[in-house]
């Protein structure tokens, strides 16, 4: 067989900020550590985070502390999240932003020179470091190019599609290369899933295509368990117009210089709606929302600054009772702070220049001068790999996950700027305790039958005769993505998310019998069609969660239940394969959160 | 519906052609939803980069019309779509299907350039002072995107082929970067003069015409270096006044 | 990722390209007006007689070191230029401001370009397959462009005094000079002033004032000398042309008046 086999101590699968942060951690502490990246090294989704990377620095507000942090998170995630993780995201988020910046990164600065750091929704302070609005892609950067330096090997443009194990314990990956559909088996003594998000499940996401979740169904079929699969962020801003580039991402930093959310009849609608946990944090008053951004530190939030689950709920809410914009969104307002700042579109620019050029290239708006039109694109996954808070490990033996694809510290709805900070904390975490798991375990072995059953299951697209009826991998991937759009969408209820599971079942009939033209050389048809797969369990485990989870908490919202259940705020969802092969569903009761920590939340109201 | 031809090249490292897609026009559309809705109707094997469609990867590098342009970031709107649109591959770089091209060149490249190095912190938690109008000029150059334009545009590579004498714009600006970088302390003049070809550029300038992050690459990284490689090569008198009054680095 | 170098069957050529736009318009614009500033620069300086005009200077002539006219600063041409070499007070000087052009990092890539071809626009084949930039011989000698900048600089503070000399007429009457205002006092103080945008945008200004330095928030001064270039060396290329132009234009003024083709008129 044409494989090209590969030993490493640890394997590291995804190339984003978690993956290259565990990749240098790994190395670091002497382990031999490969880097699979499914596209170009430095392309990964993480580019696309541009808002920032929350840290209590306290440089621009010094009231700001981990508790804050810690308060803030819990809050943002309805209480759902993983204490544990909670606690070690907010204490270590700083350590981990200035060592970027002894790697070169250059955030933005204050004016004695310090770390700038912006408002953002849910975060009591001013608390995310930021380069602009290109925040993702500094980050991303830096760690390539401090990674470069490590000696690890990467492989660019690799997809995995199996995991490989010995008895329970996952030992290596198989994979291919998409440039020429060479084979490759890794031998590795631990595997860190880092693979991203899901959002490619969904019609209108601001996902790029490799966000097919692959870490989630790689791990699922591994043995590993997912928990909080129903919580999809929807983010509340992504363009809407022309139809090309519906749902991608306008930051929420447009809201954190003082951008305003109006409907059509230009009422700052957010102000109507404060849920009950947010409204001592909440400005009355479009007016004092305004001091807030500016820096008056007796002001409170503006409503726009609610949570991201929150405010896709009003916009949807705006649009169905007919108060949206043209195109099916609302107006997103920058253009108004002119009035309030000197020379205002200098500042519009030099604070968002991203998002002008953005919407002057690819909407011909010129943001400084209109509204834009925005309404809620998929963002990201809560939900994900279960793993230990302090090691990373999941319930798999060497099989540990960070990143998006791993679940417990967002709950169920993420801060905005948790994740980037989330991605480096936790990417240290595994690459640290993958490393000292492999000098304890050693490497284990693969067999051969493993790898040979991979490999058929990898060929099988171009070997087998098409039964799809021509539908093709491309077809099968927008009939999914259209059905979980509308069935497992913003808004959710019994009967339909029961016709997803049934629907998907049958979309993952017609993908078994897909064909695809063309050879290994290069071939999207034969990439989509692997990814599908992935796509297609993982869309599974969305639309059981949501369908176990009778009652409406964070980003996920049943019209059927649309209250918070007291009960369910002590469960989590878990999904698992079982003996068969088949998705169980069941529930876990959260742990109580320690004593110390409870203190905290409570202090902080 | 209105539609637009596209000539599209169909090829790999053993030869290709331009071949005709026919496809329909939609508002707004980018010429990477066309390539997409060829892929999804009659061609499924194309072969194309992209990631983020939104402009912020540099993934889709390809040449529209002769021009070197991402295709996520080029308005169909903007094109004369009564004539066929040509779309081939960045010509920088050797082919490896389609459109797509062999890039692992320049991840050489960048290994080869010494590393950030930064003066020891100020502060005690290991920060930094830095102030915004020192990092101004360095954070235009990080808002690269790495999408290879500009060295696929630049003669020394695409028409004169000296992948070995000489890094590149891009390379340059990540050595401005580095160079200007309030806190590194390395010094890379000696290495951008000799290995790295500094020498080569003509400053004609094409690499900041196709930026499309729109760094002004020419005027603002390559010359500045080029200024600070006189310094430490070509400029006696400065040696001479740095010996008499014993400053200067 | 695969090794090895496979190019598209399309050779690149001289002029090959898929570009659709009229690409050779632009340098061919370039190469016109460059080719005939030389050219009028070349037969203006060769010619050694009327650049003067009263108290006005041709800029080609200035400072004239021996010569002449009453402008001259050390007499006339001197006994040891060998009698076989062509003269003109113009050799003498305009090395310098033709040095400050020539290795100057505009016109250095405009000329790359427009007259060299190298490339002849972006992205469309080269007539040439050898390239040697501006890493050897001769090219490597551009980099002395700061100090043609070191004289060009002198040069403004010559020509900002003839465009204060050039508002004194001598009276032809009592024989005194006295304060007046000319068309041509206004065409040589505008050929200082083109030139002084020129200068004060260089690259390698830019670069000694402050761009050199990384850390510059402890130096306000060199800050603002830094900010100042800066800003005028985004229209170097405007001021490039505009100063060419405008010497060009300085000289055929004074050489008309002088040839008397030309009248001045007089505002004040």
């Amino acid at each position: 067989m044409d494989y090209s086999r590969h030993e490493h101590d640890v394997l590291v699968i995804g190339s984003g900020g978690a993956g290259l942060r565990a990749a240098i951690e790994a190395s670091a502490a002497g382990a031999s550590v490969g880097l699979v990246c499914k596209s170009l090294l430095g392309k990964a989704h993480t580019v696309m985070a541009e808002g920032g990377m929350a840290a209590a620095l306290a440089n621009v507000d010094e009231r700001d502390k981990w508790e804050t942090h810690f308060a803030d998170t819990m809050r943002g995630g309805q209480y759902l999240n993983n204490w544990r993780m909670a606690e070690i995201h907010a204490k270590e988020s700083p350590d981990r932003v200035h060592e970027l910046e002894e790697w070169g990164a250059v955030f933005d600065r204050t004016k004695e020179g310090k770390i700038l750091q912006r408002n953002f929704g849910g975060h009591a302070h001013p608390r995310l470091a930021h380069v602009g609005d290109r925040t993702g892609l500094e980050m991303i950067r830096t760690l390539q190019d401090h990674g470069v330096h490590r000696g690890f090997d990467d492989y660019q443009e690799c997809t995995i599609t199996r995991l490989l194990k010995d008895g329970d314990r996952v030992v290596g990956a198989f994979g291919y290369d998409r440039e020429n559909g060479q084979l490759r088996v890794f031998h590795a003594g631990a595997v860190i899933l880092a693979t991203g998000g899901l959002g490619r499940a969904f019609k209108v996401t601001s996902n790029s295509w490799e966000c097919t979740g692959d870490g989630h169904s790689l791990g699922y079929r591994a043995g590993a368990e997912l928990i909080d699969m129903e919580f999809i962020q929807f983010h509340p801003t992504g363009m809407v117009w022309p139809p090309s580039v519906r749902g991608i991402l306008v930051t929420e930093g447009v809201r954190g210089e003082g951008g305003a959310l109006k409907n059509s009849e230009g009422r700052r609608f957010m102000f109507d709606d404060i849920p009950p946990l947010y409204t001592n944090q909440t400005a009355d008053t479009p007016e004092e929302g305004w001091r807030y951004v500016i820096g008056d530190r007796d002001a409170r939030r503006p409503a726009e600054l609610l949570t991201r689950d929150h405010v896709a709920r009003c916009i949807v809410r705006e649009v169905k009772e007919g108060r949206g914009s043209p195109h099916g969104g609302v107006f997103l307002d920058i253009a108004w702070i002119k009035d309030k700042v000197p020379n205002g579109a200098e500042h519009i620019k030099r604070k968002l220049p991203a998002m002008y050029h953005q919407f002057k290239t690819l909407a011909g708006i010129d943001i400084t001068e209109e509204p834009m039109e925005v309404g809620p694109t998929t963002h990201y996954a809560m939900g994900g790999l279960r793993v230990d808070a302090d090691s990373q490990m999941t319930a798999v033996p060497g099989l540990f996950a960070a990143g998006e694809c791993a679940a417990g510290l967002h709950g169920a709805n993420r801060l905005g700027g948790n994740s980037l900070s989330d991605l480096v904390v936790f990417g240290k975490r595994a690459g640290e305790y993958a490393a000292a798991y492999v000098n304890e375990n050693g490497r284990g072995t693969v067999s051969e039958a493993q790898i040979e059953d991979a490999h058929r299951e990898a060929m099988a697209p171009l070997e087998r005769e098409d039964q799809s009826g021509g539908a093709g991998p491309y077809a099968v991937q927008f009939e999914l993505q259209d059905m979980m759009q509308e069935k497992v969408g913003i808004v959710r209820e019994e009967k339909t998310l029961a016709e997803a599971v049934e629907d998907i079942a049958a979309l993952a009939r017609t993908a078994e019998g897909i064909g695809v033209m063309g050879d290994r050389n290069f071939n999207p048809g034969w990439h989509t069609a692997l990814d599908l797969r992935h796509l297609l369990s993982n869309s599974e485990a969305c639309a059981r969660a949501a369908l176990a989870r009778k009652e409406s908490r964070g980003a996920h919202s049943r019209i059927d239940f649309p209250e918070k259940d007291k009960e369910w705020g002590g469960f989590t969802v878990v999904l698992q394969q079982d003996s068969e092969g088949n998705m169980e569903v069941r529930r876990d009761p959260l742990p109580p959160v320690r004593g110390d920590l409870q203190k905290i939340i409570e202090e902080q109201g | 519906m209105a539609t637009a031809k596209f000539k599209i090249w169909r090829g790999d490292a053993s030869g290709g052609e331009f071949k005709e897609y026919e496809t329909e026009l939609t508002e707004g559309m980018v010429v990477l939803d066309a390539v997409h809705q060829v892929q999804a109707e009659q061609a499924h094997d194309l072969a194309v980069r992209w990631n983020c469609k939104a402009g912020k990867c540099g993934s889709c590098s390809a040449e529209v019309n002769g021009q070197p342009k991402l295709l996520c970031m080029t308005r169909l709107g903007d094109l004369n779509t009564d004539e066929p649109i040509t779309i081939e591959p960045i010509k920088a770089f050797p082919l490896m299907k389609d459109l797509v091209t062999d890039v692992s060149w320049n991840y050489e490249v960048k290994k080869r350039i010494r590393p950030f190095k930064p003066r020891a912190p100020d502060f005690e938690d290991g920060s930094w002072k830095m102030h915004q109008s020192d990092v101004d000029r360095v954070q235009e150059f990080r808002k690269c995107i790495e999408c290879f334009l500009c060295q696929d545009v630049c003669h020394v590579l695409r028409e004169h082929h000296m992948h070995d004498d000489f890094i590149g714009p891009r390379y340059l600006v990540y050595n401005a970067a580095l160079e200007m970088h309030p806190l590194d302390t390395e010094d890379r003049r000696e290495d951008l003069r000799k290995s790295q070809g500094i020498g080569l550029c003509n400053i004609t300038k094409c690499c900041t015409k196709v930026c499309p992050e729109s760094i002004t690459i020419t005027d603002n990284a390559i010359i500045p270096l080029k200024e600070r490689v006189v310094d430490q090569a070509y400029d006696p008198l400065r040696k001479l006044v740095q010996l008499v009054t014993g400053r200067g680095k | 990722m695969a090794s090895g170098t496979t190019s598209l069957p399309v050779r690149s050529s001289f002029g090959q390209t898929s570009r659709t736009d009229a690409w050779w318009l632009q340098p061919l614009v370039v190469a016109v007006f460059l080719l005939l500033a030389v050219i009028y620069l070349t037969w203006g300086a060769i010619q050694g007689e009327f650049y003067t005009f009263g108290n006005y200077l041709s800029p080609l002539y200035s400072p004239e070191l021996f010569g002449d006219t009453p402008h001259a600063l050390f007499g006339p041409r001197p006994g040891i230029w060998p009698s076989w070499l062509p003269w003109s007070p113009a050799f003498l000087i305009l090395w310098a401001p033709g040095g400050f052009r020539v290795t100057c990092y505009y016109y250095r890539g405009a000329g790359y370009k427009a007259l060299w071809l190298d490339p002849p626009n972006c992205a469309v084949g080269e007539p040439r397959g050898t390239y040697l930039g501006e890493r050897s011989l001769p090219l490597i000698l551009m980099n002395v462009h700061r100090f043609f900048l070191y004289f060009a600089l002198l040069f403004v503070v010559i020509l900002t005094y003839d465009s204060w000399r050039a508002l004194w007429f001598l009276d032809p009457v009592t024989g005194q000079e006295t304060f007046g205002l000319g068309v041509g006092t206004l065409v040589i103080a505008l050929n200082a002033f083109l030139l002084g945008a020129y200068a004060l945008s260089c690259h390698s200004l830019r670069h000694l004032v402050g761009g050199g330095l990384d850390v510059l928030f402890d130096k306000p001064v060199r800050r603002t000398a830094l900010a100042c270039v800066g800003c005028l060396n985004k229209r170097h290329m405007l001021f490039a042309w505009m100063s060419l132009v405008w010497v060009c234009f300085t000289d055929l003024y004074v050489r008309m008046l002088s040839m008397g083709i030309w009248t001045d008129w007089r505002i004040f």
